[in-house]
């Protein structure tokens, strides 16, 4: 069952991926272009698409705005798609960075033990403690306020590296500490000793022993990672401090849809639908992989 | 024990002194620009400017720059430069609110944890273990702001079974205050319940298979109180010290959500309206507020811990 769901996170990751097709073809539009003072045709009825009193028409299910429009008149089917993109870039990347850095910080520590551990896990244990949501909001907002140079490197407020930057560090004492926790035990075993013994380096050992053995931990870990890297770039992004507008993402949709909940309730129960799809389908797969890899494994990830 | 607890204390202490340091480098030394234009917010004036330039120091070394921001923030010396209110004010006020919505979800999430995780576990396998277990995993898939704003909306606005958002203070009146939360309770529970439930239900099947399980049985004890005096009781210990870390992180931030949907006026909701503002006073005053109860919260779990097994005191 879980490979289904597999499944149906790929065709949610091929859809959005499909984003500029549909935008072009189907709907004739961008994700932001406004359609504010323009008509369109339903069921014979030429209509507004923002209506005079500013409320947005709903789901028409013809190729423009299948999904209806929202309150600058941007098709919202469109925006979904390119907004998955974002999301879902930022939800990988960011997992992908995070599992990077774990993995770095996770064997030096484990294996070389001494004053390396005790610094990496008290720079963890400061992380750690730092709520997920506020550091993200402290970062994503100290960042966009005036972009980031560091040299040559100039990334602005606007860019998509910075949620990404923020949501791949935030996590990163979460799986660094089992990955520690893993090259503990594996550093006693004995084709450790017997590396060591043919006089490998401890920069051999760590590449060529250790980290091939953290493979089943860091699958385990990685899908459960996107899935909670996704959720995260969706409450930053709603709260101001991920993606910043006129980017669409499926938290900055939720967003604008709330205010006008009670008009045009589309606006945010089809983001949040696309949200929870993707977050479950990453669930229930990373649950079968886990299950299938290491039954007995209490694999802990916040939120 | 108690050289245990003093070591923790100290641990603690030498942590909410490395948080400092790190709010500090993000907001006034990450190498982006003049921190005090930073500090001015949106639409600043060359006056405020300056002004904020002396006022925290930013002529003079980084050192003096960092003891300057942190006699601000534990004096209360902070004043928001968007509202012109202090901000030391504004936490005191929004704190009972915030802490009556985590500690009233955090009671909600446990006690129905505890319920689904045990029946699951004593359906393993079944049809009504299976339904749970998919039913907790769509709870911890649901972004807390969504589920919430459309409680809110359906069940409060349209429905008109709850009240549409707001907070009344516990001394005013108490029934109203908890009709008030039970929305806000639940869209916040849910994604714990989710996970708890499953944490609880893999803990006792393990514990089930144990030998005292079975030598309990064998002395003819009631499944009811095997289950309850046993199996549960040991379940419990990582769940208890996960609560209180969860917790931790409730207060710490994720109430930010919640409150913003619910219009709660708590910490949360200052924070996260100031960060709207791009407001840095308030912003770094609630960071180190929440950054607190999960140190303190860490540091309480990590002693309990301690307390109830007595081998990790030797660490």
């Amino acid at each position: 069952m879980s490979l289904a769901f597999g499944f149906i996170f790929v065709l949610l990751v091929a859809v959005c991926a499909a984003a500029p097709l549909w935008a072009t073809h189907v709907a004739h539009t961008t994700p932001t272009e406004n359609h504010l003072t323009d008509m369109v045709t339903i069921d014979g009825e030429r209509t507004n698409v923002v209506g005079l009193d500013g409320v947005p028409i709903g789901p028409t299910y013809s190729g423009e705005f299948f999904l209806g429009a929202d309150r600058n008149g941007r098709d919202v089917m469109v925006r979904l798609l390119y907004g998955g993109r974002n999301s879902l870039m930022i939800g990988v990347a960011a997992a992908v960075m995070t599992t990077l850095l774990s993995i770095l910080l996770g064997v030096l520590a484990g294996y070389l033990r001494g004053p390396v551990d005790v610094a990496i896990r008290s720079l963890l244990d400061v992380m750690w403690s730092f709520p997920v949501i506020i550091l993200g909001v402290a970062l994503g907002v100290a960042l966009a306020l005036g972009g980031f140079k560091l040299g040559p490197i100039t990334i602005s407020g606007n860019s998509l590296l910075i949620p990404i930057f923020v949501i791949g560090l935030v996590y990163v004492p979460y799986m660094a500490r089992p990955v520690r926790g893993q090259v503990l035990s594996l550093r006693e075993k004995e084709f450790v000793e017997a590396a060591r013994a043919q006089g490998a380096s401890p920069a051999r050992i760590m590449l060529t022993e250790i980290v091939p053995n953290l493979l089943s931990t860091i699958l385990v870990f990685f899908t459960l990672l996107i899935a909670n890297a996704v959720l995260l770039e969706s409450a930053l992004s709603f709260l101001g401090a991920g993606v910043r507008a006129p980017n669409p993402s499926w938290g900055t949709m939720i967003d604008e849809g709330i205010d006008r909940i009670a008009t045009a309730p589309h606006l945010t129960v089809v983001p949040g639908i696309m949200l929870v799809m993707t977050v479950l389908s990453l669930n229930v797969f990373g649950d079968g992989v886990r299950d299938a890899l290491d039954p007995r494994a209490k694999v802990r990830l916040e939120h | 024990m108690g050289r245990f607890v003093v070591r923790r204390v100290l641990q603690m202490v030498g942590v909410m002194f490395a948080v400092s340091v790190l709010t500090f480098l993000i907001f006034n030394v990450i190498p982006n620009g003049d921190p005090a234009v930073r500090m001015a917010g949106r639409q600043p004036t060359e006056t405020q400017i300056e002004q904020i330039r002396k006022e925290w120091g930013f002529d003079k070394g980084v050192l003096t720059q960092y003891v300057t921001t942190m006699e601000k923030v534990f004096t209360g010396d902070l004043q928001s430069y968007f509202t012109q209110l202090d901000v030391g004010e504004e936490i005191v006020k929004g704190l009972p609110r915030t802490l009556s919505l985590a500690l009233g979800a955090a009671l909600l999430w446990m006690a129905v944890a505890i319920a689904f995780g045990l029946y699951s576990a004593m359906r393993a396998g079944r049809f009504s273990d299976r339904f749970l277990t998919i039913l907790a995993l769509v709870g911890i898939s649901m972004p807390v702001f969504w589920i919430g704003a459309l409680m809110n909306y359906y069940l409060g606005f349209k429905a008109g079974l709850f009240p549409n958002g707001g907070y009344v203070p516990l001394t005013e009146d108490p029934i109203d205050w908890a009709y008030h939360l039970i929305l806000p309770w639940t869209a916040l529970a849910i994604l714990f319940i989710g996970f708890y439930s499953r944490v609880l239900r893999s803990n006792v099947l393990d514990t089930i298979n144990e030998d005292y399980v079975r030598t309990a049985r064998a002395k003819g004890l009631g499944e009811r109180q095997i289950m309850v005096r046993h199996v549960l009781r040991n379940s419990m210990i990582p769940i208890v010290t996960l609560w209180g870390l969860d917790f931790g992180a409730v207060m710490g931030g994720g109430a930010i959500l919640t409150e913003t949907v619910f219009d709660l006026q708590g910490v949360g909701q200052y924070a996260a309206d100031s960060v709207g503002q791009l407001d840095v006073p308030p912003v770094l005053a609630t960071t180190m507020f929440a950054a607190f109860f999960i140190v303190l919260l860490n540091a309480v779990v990590d002693i309990l811990y301690a307390y109830l097994d007595p081998r990790i005191r030797l660490q």
